[in-house]
């Protein structure tokens, strides 16, 4: 195949992908959450919304039908996974109700402002190998959107102005509830993002790279591809961990939206699908941590044994992408987990928790790795 | 000229702030002053019924706190002088609708109490296991919800399942769920069937089970710890001044519960313990509450055990009589006759009382004033959610937004019982 056409090709299916992706796993991460949620309580969870989408045995001729068992012939799909399906279709067609008082540039913006920012982020995140010689053309294709050697400051620069959407958002709404709810939220991402960031600067020390798919080369490369950087710095992770909480409003770091207290916080005054929105800002932006997690501490999408980080094989980089999405699942999932075990902490303490322990932690962790590192080196 | 509403208190400076009051032209939502005043409630997430709480908040903290109540208006206590005594039972289950069989055992025991008669020991060991099932139920809930305002949803749910099986008790007992209304004076409305007592023991059973989880859950972790430890703390003095009774007074290290100090249902006969905490604040009423969901469970073994045979109403002529006895019987088809036309009924003596029971949330008294008609001239209840409403303010002042959700759920104030 002529390279040029191939390279041009890469780039739009992998903007696609990288466009696709979280409109495809937010309905998905939406039924886990909902499903993990209920069997940690007790309950079953959605188990309804379905389609039977087989129909079969209407392709054959009549005196056919039947023959074939009604599984395979009336092949449907886990029962309740279209629940977030309905629930979007539900949310399409609510009323929008604009409160009065509402500054409606910032109310129709602060949706848009919650879920841009996040889901164009993503496009720094690697997800397989950066050596795969497309279909034997000679074009190397690397499984990364945007391969900045700046991946890791990008990523931050751009991901972070989704707290202007809940800011903008609680503020828009000329409303009290959502306006506490907005102010919460600016004070805990600013503090947060603080010892994130430190958490970071450790591993960005130890690997000594930004660059998000070098990142993980070096975690596949070093310990004979065990080298990952929760395993090389291991309070660093914890912390980036911690503060990943904090970043996505989870429980217990929810307070933003803190329902017994605030109602709704910042989206109490959003109805509809601009509701949807935030809500879908909210996933992707848990899918955005959880793979930068994933990218930096987990080795990516490298696995010792199974995936060959210079292998320029299809199957090696469709491998890798599956390993990704396996660890970032694994990573959601114990989000989720943690959300329906914990209770929230209070203001102050959260204000405490960020600034007197997790910043001096990480602080220290970065003088330690770097004095540590200047000796091995 | 039309009369002009005049607000006071905090909830002028509501009015004025919002978009319906003076400033309604204004564009600015009430964020001028440098403090802030929110309604939470009566519609609020965290309002458990129609409770309204006005707050001015600098920040996150509550400079000054109005509670109010009022969104319920019901008239309880008018309607008991329309009603006669066994109709009044009815409205008893929508009083404290977490716990209506206690209501309705609080109500009859005034009753009976008014009318000088003894139940029979089955009825009164009935009473017993209903009451403290009802206990059960109502804590188990209450703990649940401390958990659920605190964030942990979790835990909530899981003392929902077992409250559904205490309904499914009271269900097969009384035939109603949540307004089980079980009680008649001299008695009960239906016997204790024997599916009941395997039912009741295998709840049990697996109760114990249940409440590990949830102390697994809440007790020991360090958050629910730092969000309730310290959190809305009242003193015992400040309990006797408040009149607060209950889960929240013996959390504060006042020993008093009318089971043990003024005994009713021969509630001596039952070996048990009244558990104490002093430090007052939300984890003490969490543990207390704890601790007196196995001291009631203890209780109803130990009726259970014990259970005796014989009539589950007191003969006489306050109950009704065997239906049989009707068909053949000319004194029981008079009797029968005598309560149940209009006009008729239980005829009480003049004179008045107070009776009170240790009701779930506190000390729930009833002075009943007769004269002589069949119906009661006075019905006053002492509901302990009131008194408990009361202590919001003391409790939440100079405290942050959390807390004052926090305290709202120790309290367990159901606000059924605040408008009589």
């Amino acid at each position: 195949m002529n390279e040029t056409l191939v390279a041009v090709l890469a780039v739009l299916v992998k903007a696609v992908i990288i466009v696709g992706f979280p409109l495809a796993i937010v309905p998905g991460l939406i039924y886990l959450e909902r499903k993990v949620c209920s069997y940690i309580q007790g309950r079953i969870g959605p188990n309804r919304v379905n389609l039977t989408i087989g129909h079969i045995d209407y392709l054959l001729p009549p005196s056919m039908r039947g023959a074939l068992p009604v599984g395979l012939a009336r092949f449907k799909l886990i029962p309740g996974s279209l629940q977030p399906l309905a629930d979007g279709i539900k949310l399409a067609f609510k009323e929008e109700i604009v409160p009065a008082q509402a500054d409606k540039l910032l109310y129709f913006m602060a949706p848009v402002l919650a879920f841009v920012p996040v889901a164009t982020a993503l496009a720094f995140i690697p997800f397989g190998t950066p050596t795969w010689d497309a279909f034997g053309s000679g074009h190397v294709i690397n499984l990364q959107l945007a391969s900045a050697n700046v991946g890791v400051l990008g990523l931050f620069a751009i991901g972070s102005l989704g707290v202007y959407g809940i800011a903008v958002g609680g503020w828009g709404s000329g409303s009290k509830f959502p306006l506490m709810g907005a102010v919460r939220s600016a004070a805990q991402m600013i503090s947060y993002e603080i010892a994130m960031a430190l958490a970071l600067l450790s591993a960005i020390v130890t690997a000594g790279t930004v660059d998000l798919q070098a990142f993980v080369l070096h975690q596949a490369t070093t310990w004979g591809g065990a080298g990952w950087l929760m395993f090389k710095q291991p309070l660093a992770a914890l912390i980036f961990l911690v503060a990943m909480f904090a970043e996505n409003n989870r429980l217990p770091f929810d307070l933003p939206e803190a329902e017994p207290e605030l109602v709704g916080g910042y989206h109490t005054e959003y109805s509809g699908l601009k509701f949807g929105i935030f809500f879908l800002g909210e996933y992707t932006a848990m899918i955005l941590m959880s793979g930068l997690f994933v990218t930096m501490f987990m080795g990516g999408w490298s696995l010792p044994l199974l995936i060959d980080p210079y292998a320029t094989g299809g199957l090696n980089a469709l491998l890798s992408a599956g390993v990704f999405l396996a660890k970032l699942f694994l990573v959601l999932g114990f989000q989720i987990w943690i959300r329906w075990t914990l209770p929230r902490f209070r203001y102050d303490q959260l204000m405490s928790l960020g600034w007197k322990k997790l910043v001096p932690l990480a602080l220290a962790n970065l003088v330690v790795s770097a004095i540590v590192l200047t000796f091995v080196s | 000229m039309k009369p002009k509403l005049q607000a006071t208190g905090l909830a002028a400076e509501a009015l004025r702030d919002s978009p319906f009051g003076e400033s309604a032209m204004s564009t600015e939502p009430g964020l001028a002053d440098k403090d802030m005043i929110i309604n939470f409630g009566p519609q609020h997430p965290a309002m458990h019924g129609t409770l309204r709480l006005v707050l001015r908040l600098d920040g996150e903290r509550v400079r000054k706190c109005d509670p109010e109540m009022g969104y319920l208006h019901t008239g309880f206590e008018k309607l008991g002088e329309y009603r006669t005594f066994n109709q009044y039972v009815v409205v008893t289950d929508r009083m404290n609708y977490l716990s209506a069989m206690a209501n309705n055992i609080g109500y009859a025991c005034a009753v009976e109490e008014l009318l000088g008669i003894e139940l029979p020991p089955r009825a009164k060991a009935i009473r017993v296991v209903m009451a403290e099932m009802s206990r059960i139920s109502d804590h188990i809930l209450s703990i649940g919800l401390q958990g659920m305002d605190l964030g942990a949803f979790t835990a909530m749910l899981w003392a929902f399942i077992e409250r559904e099986k205490v309904y499914d008790v009271f269900e097969l007992t009384s035939g109603g769920r949540l307004t089980t209304s079980y009680t008649r004076v001299g008695g009960l409305a239906f016997d204790f069937p024997e599916e009941c007592e395997r039912r009741i023991r295998k709840f049990l059973e697996t109760l114990e089970g249940v409440l590990g989880e949830i102390e697994g859950m809440l007790s020991h972790n360090r958050i629910f710890i730092d969000r309730s430890k310290g959190v809305a703390h009242f003193t015992r003095e400040q309990c006797i001044a408040y009149g607060v009774t209950g889960p929240v007074a013996r959390a504060s290290g006042l020993d008093r519960d009318m089971r043990r100090d003024r005994p009713y249902l021969d509630y001596e006969q039952y070996d048990f313990e009244v558990p104490i905490e002093t430090d007052g604040d939300v984890y003490a009423r969490y543990l207390v509450r704890l601790a007196e969901v196995r001291q009631s469970a203890r209780i109803v073994r130990q009726a259970l055990d014990a259970m005796p045979a014989g009539p589950y109403n007191a003969l006489g002529k306050v109950t009704l009589p065997d239906k049989d006895d009707v068909y053949s019987k000319m004194e029981s088809l008079i009797q029968h006759f005598m309560l149940e036309m209009p006009g008729h009924g239980i005829k009480t003596p003049l004179g008045q009382v107070y009776h009170s029971t240790e009701s779930p949330n506190g000390e729930l008294g009833w002075f009943i004033v007769s004269d002589g008609t069949g119906v009661p001239y006075r019905v006053r209840v002492r509901p302990p959610s009131v008194y408990q409403f009361q202590a919001v303010q003391p409790m939440i002042e100079g405290r942050l937004v959390a807390d004052v959700v926090a305290t709202m759920s120790s309290l367990n104030v159901i606000a059924g019982e605040l408008d009589r």
